[in-house]
C-alpha cells in the first residue's frame, strides 16, 4: 500500500455569520484522489487558489477532510487519536521561513521536533547533527536564525522536520519567498534527502522548473486534480497547461513553438541539452 | 536605524561564571541582592564589594560593560541620594534656608548609592554571562514547583523564548513599514506629541496585523512538529547541576552567612558602644 492514499477527498471552507448561520461554502478540494508510494518524489502544481495548500495541510492533519478519506502510512487522518502519529510520519515545511523557526539558535530549533515527541537527550543531539549535515547547514549550528539568508533558514526548517525522522515530507511552496540561489540550494537539499535517505517528498509549488526532476506530477485547478503523470507527459501538453495558468519552462515553450512552426522535434523537451540534441538531429 | 537595538546583553566569553547553571546564577543574584539590604557597617560593605569584584574578574567581562547598566539609573540614583541626604532626621551638620543635612542623612545617602550601584552591577553580571535562552530555561526549571498550583510555567517560558526570537523580526518589520509609509509621505519626525502619536497609527496597524499573521503561522508550524505543551517533552539541553554549580552554591552561602554574622556582630558590639 502506498504511503499516502486519498479517496474522494473533499474540503469545504465554511464561512459563518455572527449567528453561526452558513454564509457561504467554498469548496477547496473536490473529490481528490491521490496515491503516493514510499520513496517517490511527487510534485503538485497549481495556480493560486487551486487547492494545493489545502491538500498539503490534510496530509499533516492540520485540516480535517469534510468528506472522503485520507490515509497516511495506514493512519486515517480523520481519526483524532491518530493525529500525532500522522504528524510524525508526514513532516511539513511551510512557505515563510521566518514563521516556522521557533528557537533563537539553529541547533535548538532543529531539536524542537524531537523534544516534542520525547526523544532522549543523547539521541536528540545525534539527530540534530545528522539532519543539519543532510541539508548542509552543520557549520551554522550555533548561529542565530535571524542572521541567515532565506534559503538557509528554509534548509534549517527542513532539518527541523528531518530530525523527527518522518517517512514523508510535505513542502508547501518552500521556495516562494526565496531568491534564485536560495531556491536552488533548497531544492538540491530536498532531492538529496529523497535520493539518499529514501524520504518520500511531496513538493507543492507553482514554479514549473522545480518539478522537472520529480517522479510524478499532479496538476490541480479549482480543487480538482486535472492532470497527472510523469513530467515529460505533463509538459508535452503545453496548451492545457497554459489553460490552467501555469508557466511552462522556457525551454519547453521554445521547443513547442518550434514544433508548431514546422520543425520535427518531439514534445515535452525539458532541458537545454535535449533541445540541442533534437535540433542537431533536425539539421542532419 | 531600529536595527541597531541589541537585545539582551550577553557578552560571550569562556569563563567559569558563563558555564554555571543558570539556576545558580538566578538564585545567587537574588541572595546577593538580599545581602546588600541586610548589611550594616563598613566591614560588610567592603566584603560585598570584594565579592562583586572577584566575580567580575572571574567572569572575564570588561568592567566598562558593567558600568553601562548604571547609566540608565543615574537619575534614580541622584533622586534617592538627595532624598536620603536632606530628609533623614538626626544630628544637624549643615543648614541653608530650608535645606539641612544631617550626619545620618549623609551616611544613608552614601550607603544607598553604593547599594544601588552594587545591585545594578550584580544583576548585570548575571545578564552579561547568561544567554536569554538559558535564563528562560533556568526560570522554567526553578519555578517548576509552581505547576502544582496551576501556574503554566512551561507555557510562560515558551512564550518568553518565542518573544525573544521574534523581537528582532518585528523590529525589522517596523523598519520596513516605516520606510514604506515614509515613501508615501508619512511624517514620523515633525510636529508636537499628539501629531507624532497620530503618525504612529499607520505604523502600528499593519504591524499588529502582520504579528497576528505570524503568530497564526507559527502556531501551525509548531503543531505540525508535534508540539502539545510541556507534558512528555524531553530536553535537548537539560539542566544538570555539576560540581562547579555546587561549589558556587557553597561560596554564595558562605558569603551570605558572613554578611549575616557581620550584621549580628555590628548590632551587638558596635552600635551599643556608639
Amino acid at each position: 500500500m502506498g504511503i499516502i492514499k486519498a479517496r474522494k477527498l473533499v474540503h469545504e471552507y465554511i464561512r459563518r455569520d455572527e449567528e453561526g448561520n452558513v454564509e457561504s461554502i467554498q469548496t477547496a478540494l473536490d473529490k481528490v484522489d491521490l496515491d503516493v508510494h514510499a520513496g517517490e518524489f511527487i510534485a503538485i502544481l497549481g495556480h493560486n487558489g487551486s487547492g494545493k495548500s489545502t491538500l498539503a495541510k490534510h496530509i499533516n492533519a492540520i485540516l480535517e477532510p469534510s468528506e472522503g478519506s485520507l490515509w497516511v502510512d495506514g493512519y486515517d487522518v480523520s481519526d483524532d487519536k491518530n493525529i500525532w502519529d500522522v504528524r510524525q510520519t508526514a513532516g511539513m515545511v511551510f512557505q515563510n521561513p521566518d514563521n516556522q523557526i521557533i528557537a533563537s539558535v539553529v541547533e535548538e530549533d532543529v531539536g524542537f521536533g524531537p523534544e516534542n515527541i520525547g526523544v532522549p537527550t543523547d539521541e536528540i543531539w545525534e539527530r540534530v547533527e545528522e539532519s543539519l549535515k543532510a541539508v548542509g547547514m552543520l557549520k551554522y549550528r550555533t548561529h542565530s536564525p535571524n542572521k541567515l539568508s532565506g534559503g538557509q533558514k528554509q534548509r534549517v526548517a527542513i532539518a527541523g522536520v528531518m530530525a523527527m525522522q518522518p517517512k514523508c515530507i510535505v513542502l508547501d511552496e518552500p521556495t516562494a519567498m526565496l531568491d534564485p540561489n536560495g531556491r536552488k540550494d533548497v531544492l538540491r537539499a530536498v532531492h538529496k534527502l529523497n535520493r539518499e535517505k529514501g524520504v518520500t517528498i511531496i513538493l507543492i509549488t507553482h514554479y514549473m522548473e522545480e518539478v522537472v526532476d520529480a517522479d510524478r506530477v499532479y496538476v490541480m485547478d479549482q480543487g480538482h486534480v486535472v492532470m497527472q503523470g510523469v513530467p515529460r507527459d505533463i509538459f508535452s501538453q503545453v496548451e492545457s497547461l497554459k489553460e490552467y495558468r501555469l508557466d511552462v519552462p522556457q525551454i519547453t515553450l521554445l521547443a513547442h513553438e518550434l514544433k508548431k512552426a514546422g520543425l520535427d522535434i518531439p514534445e515535452g523537451i525539458l532541458t537545454r541539452e535535449e533541445l540541442t540534441e533534437a535540433l542537431v538531429r533536425v539539421c542532419q | 536605524m531600529l536595527r541597531d537595538i541589541t537585545l539582551g546583553q550577553y557578552y560571550p566569553a569562556d569563563s567559569p561564571i558563563h558555564k554555571l547553571d543558570p539556576r545558580v546564577k538566578l538564585l545567587g543574584t537574588l541572595l546577593y541582592i538580599i545581602s546588600l539590604f541586610i548589611f550594616k557597617g563598613y566591614v560588610a560593605f567592603v566584603l560585598a564589594a570584594v565579592f562583586l569584584i572577584a566575580v567580575i574578574k572571574i567572569s572575564k567581562v570588561p568592567f566598562s560593560y558593567m558600568v553601562k547598566g548604571l547609566k540608565a539609573i543615574v537619575i534614580l540614583m541622584i533622586i534617592t541620594g538627595l532624598f536620603n541626604l536632606f530628609l533623614t532626621p538626626g544630628t544637624e551638620i549643615w543648614r541653608w534656608w530650608i535645606f539641612r543635612i544631617t550626619k545620618e542623612g549623609a551616611q544613608n545617602a552614601v550607603l544607598m548609592l553604593f547599594r544601588l550601584t552594587f545591585l545594578i552591577i550584580g544583576t548585570s553580571v548575571m545578564t552579561l554571562t547568561t544567554t536569554p535562552n538559558q535564563l528562560t530555561d533556568g526560570l522554567e526549571k526553578s519555578l517548576h514547583p509552581l505547576n502544582k498550583i496551576h501556574i503554566p510555567v512551561h507555557e510562560i517560558s515558551m512564550m518568553m523564548s518565542i518573544a525573544l526570537r521574534f523581537i528582532p523580526i518585528l523590529i525589522e518589520e517596523t523598519d520596513k513599514i516605516m520606510k514604506a509609509q515614509m515613501a508615501r509621505g508619512a511624517d514620523f519626525e515633525n510636529g508636537n506629541l499628539i501629531k507624532k502619536a497620530k503618525a504612529m497609527i499607520p505604523l502600528l496597524v499593519p504591524l499588529f496585523v502582520s504579528a497576528f499573521r505570524r503568530a497564526n503561522d507559527l502556531a501551525m508550524a509548531m503543531e505540525a512538529r508535534c508540539y502539545r505543551g510541556g507534558e512528555g517533552r524531553t530536553k535537548m539541553k537539560p539542566l544538570h547541576y555539576q560540581k562547579r554549580d555546587y561549589i558556587a552554591y557553597v561560596i554564595v552561602s558562605l558569603y551570605l552567612i558572613a554578611m549575616i554574622a557581620l550584621r549580628i556582630v555590628w548590632n551587638t558590639f558596635v552600635v551599643p558602644a556608639a
